[in-house]
């Protein structure tokens, strides 16, 4: 870590994704239109000076959508990660610390949501719970956490064996003590690095939601509902399709970079 | 081997019963009158009382349970609440499609990766190496949500190679397998490299090289039969992606297969019919993990007599 060498990875991740958050934030201050104006007689119109990104069906500005769709792709990712690496924390240090019959019946509760492929689970909870960007966040929690939980679990086993561990037990640290001073701690890197992941998983976990009409609704701007809405227009508006979906793949990529770069620069292992 | 596939069976059997259950609370259980929900607050009273009724619902949630499960014994999905017919004919009607398109999907992922994941890990300094950097990123960061229709309109539209959508002819298999699978081949390329280049430091190579094998001889002899395990558990992690992308992958490209049939289920508030295609995607998941954990243990020796796998 003390090493001086620049890591280019996180460079680029840590400046793509420092960019991403100052547009969502000031979107209305940088945005050059209003993202919900219409402008019906300007539908479809490509790329022109005025409109850089071109204008939708409605003749609203592409530039200024994709921008303000950076707001809800970032709060849904942000929230759905922290609440997950909360949930999995906790639950992974108590079955991992506790054992017994407290790591089976979490065990047991985690086989039975990864038994549900992918974003399966999360579209049936949105789609019984109906669309709105709280159940996106919710429906993606849900799936989530167990990931977490997961790896949480595993540090511990290997870790409360060591030790420090027995050292702390030997001096009457109760396992409350133990499992907040001394094993979350170890295990905070790891998550760090995992949550970068995650992160992007969940956004682009939303952008499919919205893209099935199953997330943000409209008018709030989404770059997957974008993407969607763009799709009767393939062929004669082009441009529809393509910003929204670059915004997406440059976070994307981005939440990789940093990822990858923490990951090699809190010398943690751990996959993307 | 006996011991180890009586555990793993009963280990599925608890997924298999975890998922029925988790499906029967998710439509159950919801907040909200589900009646309200498919008929709309204006309904008439009788409509809904019928609806109830037709149903169950008016029965408590543990009768309404063991009915499920009796029913689910006998194959019986209930019928779809528009079209009244059976919601396991609908679906049988739908799933060769998917699995068609899942099984074309992970084909071409294979096709890809390996052949790219051994001339990387054969050639390490070379062009080809940074090529599977490159479709690995590529691969990782682009939705499928975006590149379908990209492909769609590159390859379809423009160069008017293939078929913008539809099922048919091996054509029309194409972009929606290229849409589903590319991920997978990035994921699997990187992985396969990895593990050939660790491969490629153990004595068993080491030992083939000192009696004279060429680097390719042994990254193909030696080393690539060693680094399949890690790449069939890869298969069936990514077995999940790739059943719940064909979802999004069945909307753009008009796919008539189960993920399209959900789909519709949902916006027209089939509950039934969204019921029965979630239990059958998410239990094909669960015998896939089964078969391919099988494959593991029959492969690896170490797995079946309770050490730990490489």
């Amino acid at each position: 870590m003390k090493r001086q060498r620049v890591r280019p990875l996180l460079l680029a991740g840590f400046v793509l994704v420092t960019a991403l958050a100052g547009v969502a934030v000031f979107a209305p201050a940088l945005a050059p239109h209003s993202p919900t104006t219409q402008r019906l007689d300007e539908g479809l119109r490509p790329p022109s000076p005025d409109h850089p990104f071109g204008q939708d069906a409605l003749g609203r500005d592409l530039m200024s959508r994709v921008m303000y769709g950076s707001r809800v792709s970032l709060f849904v990712g942000v929230v759905t990660a922290l609440v997950s690496v909360v949930l999995g924390l906790a639950i992974g240090l108590v079955a991992g610390y506790r054992g017994g019959w407290v790591d089976e019946v979490c065990l047991r509760v985690v086989d039975v949501l990864l038994a549900f492929p992918g974003l399966l689970l999360a579209i049936a909870v949105s789609a019984v719970l109906g669309p709105s960007v709280r159940h996106v966040v919710l429906a993606l929690c849900v799936i989530s956490w167990t990931g977490y939980a997961r790896m949480v679990r595993a540090e511990v086993l290997s870790l409360r064996e060591r030790e420090f561990v027995a050292a702390a037990r030997g001096l009457g640290a109760t396992p409350l003590r133990i499992i907040g001073r001394h094993l979350a701690p170890q295990v905070l890197p790891l998550l760090v690095v995992q949550a970068t992941f995650g992160l992007a998983g969940a956004v682009l976990a939303e952008a499919g939601l919205s893209f099935l009409g199953l997330g943000v609704q409209p008018p709030t701007p989404s770059w997957g509902a974008m993407i969607n809405e763009a799709r009767g227009f393939l062929l004669i508006a082009p441009h529809l399709t393509i910003f929204p979906g670059l915004a997406l793949i440059l976070t994307v990529a981005g939440f990789y970079a940093l990822g990858d770069g923490l990951r090699d620069a809190l010398d943690v292992r751990g996959d993307s | 081997m006996t011991a180890y596939l009586l555990r793993r069976l009963g280990l599925a059997g608890l997924s298999v019963f975890g998922v029925v259950t988790l499906v029967f609370l998710l439509i159950h259980v919801i907040p909200g009158d589900p009646v309200d929900a498919m008929l709309g607050e204006t309904a008439m009273a009788a409509d809904k009382e019928a609806l109830r009724h037709q149903l169950g619902l008016h029965r408590s949630i543990a009768v309404q349970y063991g009915r499920y499960l009796r029913r689910l014994g006998h194959g019986n999905l209930g019928r779809s609440l528009h079209s009244s017919r059976p919601v396991r004919r609908m679906i049988v009607a739908r799933y060769p499609a998917t699995i068609e398109l899942a099984a074309a999907a992970l084909l071409l992922a294979l096709l890809v990766a390996v052949p790219l994941g051994v001339a990387a890990a054969a050639r390490p300094r070379s062009f080809v190496n940074l090529a599977s950097a490159g479709v690995a990123l590529f691969g990782a960061a682009v939705p499928s949500l975006w590149l379908g229709p990209m492909l769609m309109l590159i390859f379809a539209v423009w160069l008017d190679w293939l078929p913008v959508s539809g099922r048919g002819t091996l054509a029309h298999l194409v972009l929606p397998a290229l849409t589903l699978g590319i991920g997978m081949a990035a994921l699997l390329a990187r992985l396969l490299r990895a593990t050939l280049l660790e491969r490629l430091h153990e004595e068993f190579v080491r030992t083939a090289r000192a009696k004279g094998a060429g680097r390719a001889r042994a990254v193909v002899v030696h080393a690539l039969p060693n680094a399949l395990l890690p790449v069939i558990t890869a298969v069936g992690l990514q077995a999940g992606a790739l059943l719940s992308g064909a979802i999004i992958t069945e909307t753009i490209f008009s796919w008539p297969g189960i993920g399209r049939l959900l789909l519709l289920a949902i916006q027209t508030r089939d509950y039934p019919l969204v019921q029965g295609c979630v239990l059958v995607i998410a239990l094909t998941y669960v015998a896939l993990n089964l078969v391919l954990d099988l494959l593991y243990a029959w492969v690896d020796p170490r797995v079946r007599l309770g050490g730990e796998p490489a």
